[in-house]
């Protein structure tokens, strides 16, 4: 328990730590928010004005105290290029495209590595094994935005199994290019990963013993060798879930979905500096609670880190 | 209380502990398994091809990457397809594909390399003092490198460009300051556990100052480690480069990038689809090269099993 909250107050302290940095960044933006505000047009009283409202003309150290103070209060600013929309809201509207997309992402890696890896291990040197390791080095070599756009030109444009782009109804037809190209690169990385575990498992006595007691082998395969194996594996997908959660711009892009990611790229073209910093804010606030999420996690699955911990 | 005799202290004084890379007949034995490891000595030799390219690119292209040739275009203005002038085609301006993808190899490099180094440089400086340190200086560097660890690295890239505005430079260090977190967390294990080792115990009792015990007795069992994870980042590198470059925020225009060239190449695919077939393939066979490359320096300085001790 004591172990529990102390991992909970380093997940605070690097939140506080990541909105510290947002906010230097923020600061440090050359473009002049006021400016931007008032438009091209505005004479620099207006300029100064609204400068005034945004508190611009304040010192850093009250600057970053409202700052803080409107973070906990879950506002992220207005922002600059959408006039009169809250970033919160923006980014509220944006993140069920992502979240679909990052769970999306999530199923292919599992649907794909696990069982590949499994394959590879229990028939190491076979065909399965040669092409499953041949896919795994082109799909982390491969770069996404390039495998999005052959996937579109293949099987949306030259034999239109799916939509070109963008999104509509049902969405999940919609996410299932999109969602490969995310989770083809974890995928490969994980089949690899599950092939190793899997080969070290098989070679340990008790999967000996098992077999001894004439233990039926896909019972030795899911009480065993599963649950050995898949622990890493479980603990990292729950990292990418909080890494594709915090908008993955490439594929939203190529893709034209409107999620978080295609929020935080238009708004990087117009300089629109609450917005960035919301985007990429609420980004860095996902991955850090998803690894407090896993850590914790961890302690259940595995109660050998937990006595380890409590030391 | 044991007494060791002097000479003996001495000696783990004046030796540091043999690393992987001084061991006898460490070159010999990676030698010959490389000769016989095809994959492994075909990504080596395209990585040497990719080196001689680049340095010679301007002597190997055969026109200029910039040139927008009057028939580079078809009567209605479409890229020309492959044929005996323009190998590769041209691109929607004109220009030579192959010599866009020539000059491309340099920016590839280029910036993977660089950025590599200059990430590896950070994440070593700032792994080691955490590890060997410890402590609030440790608490603090590595609560750091959470920090920049938890933003998503190519929304970071992105989000540090749109305010230091795109060039070949800022590319570079935004990929660096992304990348050495990964070093570091490393490193800083590797440190931890070195710094227990008998060897450097024995220096440490014989009053060797800590500059000198990084420098003569950690940096050498870490190389392996920095070799592995720098061959490794280049492949990274060249990958967000090329990220960057597509979405139109990396190398500035008109220089050739492959990330670049896909990207342009988009809007042509049904019509030229050699446009994104050349920089893709290109890039896909680099980062392969690069994986391989790594994956085989893993296996033979196997960083791990060091970090284990024997």
């Amino acid at each position: 328990m004591t172990w529990f909250l102390r991992r909970f107050a380093q997940m605070l302290l690097v939140i506080f730590g990541v909105v510290t940095l947002a906010f230097v960044f923020a600061y440090i933006v050359p473009a002049n928010p006021a400016r931007m505000v008032a438009g091209p047009q505005a004479s620099p009283q207006a300029v100064a004005s609204i400068a005034h409202q945004l508190g611009l003309d304040r010192s850093v150290w009250s600057q970053y105290v409202s700052f803080l103070g409107r973070i906990v209060h879950g506002n992220l600013g207005i922002s600059f290029a959408l006039q009169g929309r809250t970033v919160a809201s923006e980014i509220w509207i944006a993140l069920p495209y992502t979240a679909v997309l990052a769970v999306g992402g999530i199923l292919w890696e599992i649907v794909i590595g696990i069982p590949a890896g499994i394959i590879a291990a229990y028939r190491p040197r076979s065909v399965v094994d040669r092409f499953a390791t041949f896919g795994a080095l082109l799909g982390l070599s491969a770069p996404p935005f390039w495998l999005g756009l052959m996937l579109i030109y293949f099987l949306a444009y030259k034999v239109s199994w799916f939509p070109l782009n963008g999104v509509g109804h049902p969405l999940i037809w919609y996410m299932i290019l999109p969602s490969f190209t995310l989770g083809v690169g974890g995928a490969a990385f994980y089949s690899r990963m599950v092939r190793t575990t899997v080969r070290q498992v098989l070679r340990s006595p008790f999967i000996e013993f098992a077999r001894l007691k004439g233990m039926p082998e896909r019972t030795i395969l899911f009480r065993h060798v599963l649950r050995h194996a898949l622990t890493p594996v479980i603990t990292m997908l729950g990292m990418d879930l909080g890494y594709f959660l915090g908008g993955v711009l490439i594929i939203e892009s190529i893709f034209g979905i409107p999620g978080v990611g295609q929020l935080a790229f238009s708004s990087i073209s117009t300089l629109d500096v609450p917005m960035i910093t919301g985007t990429v804010l609420v980004a860095a606030v996902f991955m850090v609670f998803m690894s407090f999420v896993v850590d914790v996690a961890y302690t259940f699955i595995d109660p050998r880190v937990r006595l380890n911990r409590a030391k | 209380m044991i007494n060791l005799p002097e000479n003996e202290l001495n000696a783990a004084f004046t030796a540091s502990e043999p690393t992987v890379l001084s061991q006898p007949n460490f070159w010999r034995r990676a030698g010959r398994s490389l000769l016989h490891d095809p994959i492994a000595l075909c990504s080596f030799a395209f990585i040497a091809l990719l080196a001689v390219v680049a340095i010679f690119a301007p002597l190997i292209a055969p026109d200029d990457p910039l040139r927008q040739f009057s028939n580079g275009l078809s009567y209605v203005g479409a890229p020309v397809s492959p044929n005996g002038h323009f190998l590769l085609g041209t691109d929607a301006s004109g220009r030579d594909v192959l010599s866009r993808l020539i000059f491309g190899v340099r920016v590839s490099l280029l910036v993977g390399v660089v950025a590599t180094g200059l990430a590896s440089l950070i994440g070593v400086v700032i792994g080691t003092v955490a590890g060997y340190v410890g402590g609030v200086t440790e608490s603090i560097l590595m609560r750091f490198t959470d920090m920049v660890l938890s933003f998503p690295i190519l929304l970071f890239c992105v989000a540090l460009i749109a305010v230091t505005g795109p060039s070949t430079r800022n590319v570079v260090l935004v990929i660096a300051f992304a990348y050495w977190t990964y070093l570091a967390r490393v490193v800083r294990g590797q440190v931890l556990s070195i710094k227990e080792r008998e060897f450097v115990n024995a220096a440490r009792t014989l009053g060797v100052g800590h500059v000198k015990i990084i420098r003569k007795h950690i940096i050498p069992h870490l190389v392996p480690t920095i070799i592995v994870y720098g061959t490794l980042g280049v492949a990274t590198s060249i990958l967000i480069e090329a990220s960057l470059s597509f979405l139109g925020i990396g190398v500035p225009l008109p220089q050739a990038s492959w990330g670049e060239m896909i990207s342009e190449g988009q809007q042509y695919f049904q019509s030229a689809p050699w446009l994104l077939v050349a920089p893709g393939v290109a890039l896909i066979l680099t980062v392969l090269a690069f994986n391989l490359a790594g994956d085989w320096l893993t296996d033979i300085l196997d960083p791990a099993v060091q970090e284990v001790g024997s």
